[in-house]
């Protein structure tokens, strides 16, 4: 059942800020106990909940450009509130959409590994542990506590960082507050970003930046017509970039495609 | 000619020799595909190739196939119990064999292709009902059980057993009641066997499989129910023939190949039109309203237009206009191609169904994702096969599977 005063957290990248440094994925992987191999040449058996890609205009020197984009989980709304790609399709209800921050969570000891989740999402965004993880000595003594690390043969995907949300309702609460400071529930990507690229908040709270960047003319989300309904927004000025972050016709121009699914408020 | 009480009396079968030669062979594959088997389980999906782009691959493929191909049970049964097709008595047998022999498999592949097997049964309590995988378990749980109902009368009619009073009448009983189960088969057949369909159709991410909606249920759902019961008869025909070619005898008569086959044939007309519209709508409304055209998913070198004309023309059209045709049937030729190219296109249908939903990438930035399998999964896949041949060897030497074969080879 849907709180009145229900969140719905979301993220604004802004792609002409990001230098591809990296530092949100280091900041994710040391915030959620994210496993790793001695060997990550493989990208695609490596587990990370935020990824960044370098993506290129496809022209030659000195015409090239480049664009660094980070992907985490868009923690998509679907046509309808709760119908992301991926909540749908799990036979067993091992991911699920919190009507209360719009987030799609992950129970790893309810996921049984059958990857029909990841079939589902257009955005690579859910990662399947294909081993136990390992971690270098001493290293399992400096992992959170707040995030339980996961098992062999389980999904997992980005959370934006329930656990910090978790935290912050707790002291909140101690405190006789209803209500979150925009800086008391932030992702551990956004607070790595060294340029500010990333901001996170609640979309529907006309006081938090997101809000009013979500509305920006340089905005976009990946994806759209496929009627993911994302709630990580992306901004740039480079009519390049966002022509590829969605497919288009050869006559189609981006910013005159109509999309079938607003968000919801 | 008996060796032993437990053959049926009045039929030949090879020597005990023979017989026990080839099962060592078949157990020698089958013990390779449980080594590998318990490789995956003891040590992890990790004894794969698969990886995160492709999250499905080999054995969903081998499941729906499986399930597609027996489907000749479900459909024998309905038109034998239900519409009143008698002459397909002489057939169905057969098809409930293989119907089990395909269900087993479906579900030991599930249970292999999954992370934690332990917790499979999560997918029951758990269950969620939005999900067409769950239907999936559902329905093919309970199928699987009202297949081994009906296989169980044919296991009694072994002489051996037949001869308990008990066991006798019991088969005798099942018998009467065969078309209460047929109906309740047909039923859940109808369910899951378009619950795999919906399993990719409802993959609204993922532009290659999607497909619109009829209320909650995507036309792949309708389609696969309708391919399952065209072609599955096709290898219900093509495993009988392969059981006359080695075991060198007519087994059933022509009246009731060429029945199953016309009813096919005109199954798989039916449905290789109904798969035309459906993809010219999704190549000219659904994905151009996604941003894609019909050859941006065939834009690779193996996954190319070659593949759509195989399956509709090919291995649709083709079989299905030979089937309907007298002559066509009738020449045995044209027939063995036709069910031969049936199975095929029916296969074909759920590899793109699965493998090349995974491999078209998404992003315009992405590569296609390629796949190659490895060899426990290849054994893994290769084990039903085995088990399959072991137990239509076992079936066809103790139990009476082919009701016309003492009139047809008649032994001094």
């Amino acid at each position: 059942m849907k709180d009145k005063n229900a969140k719905r957290y979301g993220m604004v990248i802004d792609l002409d800020k990001c230098t591809g440094c990296g530092s949100c994925m280091v900041g994710c992987y040391s915030e959620n106990n994210v496993p790793f191999k001695a060997d990550e040449t493989n990208k695609l058996d490596s587990i990370n909940w935020i990824r960044v890609y370098k993506i290129t205009n496809n022209k030659t020197y000195p015409n090239t450009e480049v664009c660094y984009l980070p992907m985490p989980c868009m923690q998509c709304d679907g046509a309808h509130e709760g119908h992301s790609p991926c909540v749908s399709v799990c036979p067993a209800v091992a991911t699920d959409y919190d009507y209360d921050t719009g987030i799609v969570s992950q129970i790893y000891t309810r996921c049984f590994g059958c990857r029909y989740c990841m079939a589902a999402c257009p955005y690579h965004a859910r990662k399947f542990n294909w081993w136990d993880p390992v971690w270098p000595a001493d290293m399992e003594k400096y992992l959170s506590p707040n995030v339980s690390p996961r098992m062999r043969g389980v999904v997992e995907k980005c959370s934006f960082c329930f656990h910090r949300y978790q935290l912050a309702r707790d002291k909140a609460y101690l405190e006789k507050r209803e209500e979150l400071e925009e800086n008391e529930y932030q992702t551990a990507c956004a607070e790595a970003c060294p340029t500010g690229a990333i901001t996170f908040g609640d979309l529907n709270n006309k006081h938090h930046a997101v809000y009013k960047l979500k509305n920006s003319p340089r905005a976009f989300r990946l994806l759209e017509r496929l009627n993911t309904n994302p709630k990580v927004y992306y901004l740039t000025s480079k009519s390049w970039v966002r022509k590829a972050g969605d497919n288009y016709l050869a006559h189609e121009e981006p910013t005159k495609i109509k999309n079938n699914i607003k968000e919801h408020h | 000619m008996n060796e032993t009480p437990l053959i049926p009396a009045g039929v030949k079968r090879c020597s005990k020799w023979q017989f026990s030669l080839w099962m060592a062979v078949v157990t020698a594959v089958l013990l390779w595909g449980v080594y590998a088997m318990y490789l995956i389980w003891y040590k992890g999906l990790n004894q794969t190739n698969m990886n995160d782009a492709y999250g499905f691959a080999l054995w969903i493929w081998a499941d729906l196939a499986v399930i597609a191909l027996g489907g000749g049970a479900f459909f024998s049964g309905f038109l034998t119990y239900i519409v009143g097709k008698n002459e397909l008595k002489n057939i169905i047998n057969l098809a409930v064999v293989i119907g089990f022999i395909c269900y087993s498999s479906a579900l030991l592949i599930l249970a292999i292709d999954i992370g934690q097997p332990l917790r499979g049964w999560f997918i029951f309590w758990h269950a969620n009902v939005h999900s067409m995988l769950t239907e999936v378990a559902f329905c093919l749980s309970c199928y699987f059980a009202v297949l081994t109902i009906e296989f169980i009368p044919l296991i009694l009619e072994n002489p051996k057993l037949d001869k308990k009073p008990f066991w006798h009448h019991l088969s005798h009983n099942m018998h009467g009641i065969m078309a209460i189960f047929a109906a309740t088969g047909v039923f859940l057949s109808f369910f899951h066997q378009g619950s795999l369909g919906g399993v990719a159709g409802v993959l609204y991410g993922r532009p290659f499989a999607f497909r619109e909606h009829i209320f909650i249920w995507p036309f792949t759902f309708f389609l696969f129910t309708w391919s399952a019961a065209a072609y599955g008869p096709c290898f219900t025909i093509l495993v009988t023939k392969i059981t006359e070619m080695i075991t060198r005898k007519k087994l059933v008569k022509d009246s009731a190949i060429h029945l199953f086959a016309k009813i096919s044939g005109w199954m798989i007309i039916t449905y290789i039109i109904a798969k035309s519209i459906d993809t010219i709508y999704w190549a000219f409304v659904t994905a151009p309203g996604m941003g894609f055209t019909l050859m941006d998913f065939y834009a690779s070198s193996t996954y190319n237009i070659g593949l759509l004309f195989a399956e509709i023309v090919i291995c649709g059209f083709i079989p299905g206009l030979i089937l309907i045709t007298k002559r066509g049937r009738e020449n045995s030729f044209l027939l063995m191609s036709a069910i031969i190219l049936g199975v095929i296109g029916v296969s074909l249908n759920r590899w793109v169904m699965v493998l090349q939903v995974m491999a078209v990438p998404v992003f315009s930035f992405n590569e296609w994702y390629t796949y190659m399998p490895s060899w426990q999964e290849v054994a893994t896949t290769v084990l039903p096969v085995a088990y399959g041949l072991i137990v239509i060897s076992l079936a066809h030497r103790y139990l009476p599977v082919f009701p016309q074969e003492k009139e047809l080879n008649p032994i001094d």
